[in-house]
């Protein structure tokens, strides 16, 4: 049965449900003379209803319990020794699963699991009519059910309105309980991490060699967060140098100076630089800006890497400067005029009226943008991969390579990984310290940018 | 003639403005002379010419859109903020024109000064936002001239016993009334000799209407005061002379009493009685 047909037929179930219910009000209004409470269509959309959560329900339940009831069918079919190793019984699992759904596998099929196959699809399809009777059985039963509630006082508006309600908070319930089941998750591991690197050589370490286990050293390593975060701090504060007054004052110029039909062109052009890419940011850093500094410095006579905290402090600046003149165009434009009549009546020029009046003015709104393009820059990942350098080490000269925290994460997580291992585990040390350094970071921005919303309302 | 007649009129017809002359004339601080202003290709005001007596209150007035703000912003040239005003014609303030284009216009609104209708105190202390223009400016010439500018400016505009105990906290905690005395004195630190009041006391309660209004006959003695309102009474209680405004035409000016006991114009007499307006 392919999936067209069976949307088809579901779609022509929930078709039948509600003009089933529609007729069944118009009927029973017709018998009855009474005035219905809702609209024909709010019976047949509670029928609908009715018909359509039982049978969902059925299939959820189905699909949370399939593997358990799957395994435990193969189970009886695998040999002492493969039972008794995990990974060799997962690999077997595996294996059978692929043969009963008629892909096949690589190499030979050993008698027991041709045997379990055969055992499972046999199983998956008593499985799947059971699935199909049992969805029916619960769709019908619901149908019926509430085809007999239809009444002239039976309220199925407020019923439907009530299911809307639910439907919406589901939604919203599950983009809140993804965001915790990711912390959750991260918090985790990173808890398991702590069990093999104590806490204050994390924080407060300051080398950063996690030595592979495939080198053959040996040893856990050393997992100083220190060098990571001071080279997240040193490129975030280059972009912030860059993007701040350059996004700054575009948005001073675009909110105050510029004509209307200059604005109309420019502030979307200047917008197309946020919808780049970052990965194309970062290969314009690595061909284009580091060479630049490198043959630069040369000029000057500074030892320039082309790779180093410098080049991506500066490319991931330019991504930033929409995100900062954006925000603050937005914020300046919100000091009421009245403020700028007010100092003009006065006789003040419109750069002093700019600088005395309507910066004070918005000063909180572009503080609060400013540490949201902070939180932006210490999460930013492309750039500082392909033009920072990945040098784990403390230095302050940001003519030299670098590395950040998630830089090393994709480092720690790219290749062959162990996730039983501390120099994978460590990723979500450093994953949960970003997290939370950004959260702060976004929740005092949001506070103070609300608070002078407030200001003028 | 009816308002509508007015109103489909050609532009070439001339209405001429009943002038009513004083019965003890004073000196002509600004003499307006033909000025027509111009929203784009709308004109919105017409010919008009007036003159302002010095150190008195002259009242505009007349139903909303009729070009009384308009003409106000003239004077102290905050049309040329708005994007695709025009303003035409002469604005001879003691023999020099205030709309020609070689006027420094900073340093003209120094001269004629500004307070609007809704009080507009600058997210600053009390003091910032007195000493706001004498700074830049760059009157005072220590901290203790600074100081006593503010003093002068507060105590002019009667507020310096209410605040000269927190002239450090923010211009923007003060009641409404406060607020906008506090703009009036704002206006007055950079010693002005006009001052222009677009409708100053429309956001006020009565109360602090009457404080506002008791500030601007005191200010008379020394300042020219040219007053935007919508309350006729607040016309008759202020102001030495008025002028009446209609679609952009200025009607009937004169002084406030004979304006407002013998208007000579049938649509000056219907809006000062209520008939429309």
């Amino acid at each position: 049965m392919n999936t067209f047909i069976v949307v088809a037929i579901i779609l022509i179930a929930l078709g039948f449900a509600y003009n089933w219910g529609a007729r069944a009000s118009r009927s029973v209004a017709n018998r009855t003379g009474a005035k219905m409470h809702s609209r024909p269509i709010y019976y047949g959309v509670y029928v609908m209803l009715w018909c359509a959560v039982p049978a969902a329900l059925v299939l959820v339940l189905y699909l949370v319990f399939q593997p358990m009831i799957v395994d435990a069918v193969i189970g009886g079919y695998l040999p002492a020794d493969v039972a008794a190793d995990p990974g060799a019984t997962r690999t077997a699992m595996r294996n059978i699963e692929a043969i009963a759904s008629g892909y096949g596998i690589i190499g030979d099929v050993e008698p027991y699991q041709q045997d379990a196959a055969d055992a499972l699809s046999a199983f998956t399809l008593t499985a799947r009519l059971a699935l199909i009777a049992l969805a029916a059985a619960a769709a019908i039963g619901g149908l019926v059910f509430a085809q007999r509630q239809i009444h002239p006082s039976f309220r199925a508006r407020n019923r439907v309105e009530l299911a809307i309600k639910v439907l919406l908070l589901t939604c919203s319930a599950i983009a809140i309980l993804t965001t915790v089941g990711i912390v959750l998750s991260v918090l985790s591991e990173a808890i398991r991490f702590f069990t093999f690197v104590h806490p204050f050589d994390f924080f407060f370490g300051t080398t950063w060699n996690p030595r592979f286990s495939s080198t053959g050293t040996g040893g856990q390593g050393e997992y100083g967060l220190l060098p990571l975060l001071w080279g997240t701090m040193m490129i975030t504060i280059i972009a912030m140098v860059v993007a701040v007054p350059i996004g700054l004052m575009a948005a001073i110029y675009l909110s105050e100076y510029a004509g209307p039909k200059f604005r109309f062109v420019a502030k979307p052009l200047l917008e197309v630089l946020a919808g780049i890419p970052t990965i194309v940011y970062g290969f314009f850093a690595l061909v284009t800006v580091g060479p630049f500094l490198s043959r630069l410095g040369d000029v000057v006579g500074l030892d320039i890497n082309a790779t180093s905290a410098l080049t991506a402090g500066i490319v991931m600046g330019i991504m930033i400067i929409p995100f900062v003149s954006s925000l603050s165009d937005d914020i300046i434009s919100q000091v009421p005029q009245a403020m700028r009549n007010g100092s003009f009546g006065l006789g003040a020029t419109q750069s002093e009226t700019i600088r005395k009046v309507i910066l004070p003015a918005a000063l909180p709104g572009i503080v609060g943008a400013f540490l949201l393009a902070v939180s932006r820059a210490v999460g930013e990942t492309m750039i500082v991969v392909l033009a920072a350098g990945n040098s784990p080490v403390l230095t302050a000269n940001p003519f030299e390579a670098v590395s950040t925290v998630t830089v090393t994460i994709v480092n720690q997580l790219t290749g062959d990984t162990d996730f039983a291992s501390p120099q994978s585990l460590v990723a979500f040390a450093l994953g949960l310290t970003l997290f939370v350094i950004t959260l702060c970071l976004n929740v005092v921005a949001i506070y103070i940018v609300k608070k002078y919303r407030e200001q003028y309302e | 003639m009816s308002a509508t007649a007015l109103a489909e009129a050609p532009h070439e017809t001339r209405y001429e403005t009943i002038r009513i002359a004083d019965p003890s004339p004073r000196e002509t601080k600004i003499s307006a002379q033909d000025v027509h202003v111009y929203y784009g290709a709308k004109e919105a005001l017409h010919h008009v010419s007036i003159d302002i007596p010095a150190k008195s209150v002259t009242a505009f007035i007349g139903p909303s859109g009729c070009g009384k703000s308009t003409f106000l912003r003239c004077f102290n040239r905050m049309n040329d903020t708005i994007d695709g005003c025009r303003v035409v014609g002469r604005l001879d303030m003691d023999g020099e024109d205030l709309n020609d284009h070689r006027q420094d216009v900073v340093l003209l609104r120094a001269r004629v000064g500004m307070v609007f209708q809704k009080p507009n105190p600058f997210p600053k202390s009390i003091y910032d936002n007195i000493a706001y223009g004498p700074r830049i400016h760059g009157v005072a010439r220590s901290k203790s001239d600074l100081d006593a500018i503010v003093e002068h400016s507060l105590t002019r505009a009667g507020l310096w016993q209410e605040v000269k105990d927190r002239l450090q906290e923010p211009g923007t905690g003060l009641s409404g009334g406060q607020q906008q005395r506090l703009c009036i004195a704002r206006a007055i630190a950079v010693s002005p000799e006009v001052i222009l009041m677009d409708e100053p006391c429309s956001a006020l309660d009565p109360i602090a209407t009457a404080r506002v209004e008791e500030l601007i006959r005191e200010l008379r003695e020394n300042y020219t005061i040219i007053i935007v309102t919508h309350s006729m009474s607040q016309a008759q209680r202020v102001s030495d002379r008025t002028a009446y405004f209609h679609l952009g035409y200025l009607v009937e000016e004169g002084p406030t009493e004979s304006i407002f006991n013998d208007p000579q114009e049938k649509r000056t007499k219907d809006y000062i009685t209520g008939v429309f307006g």
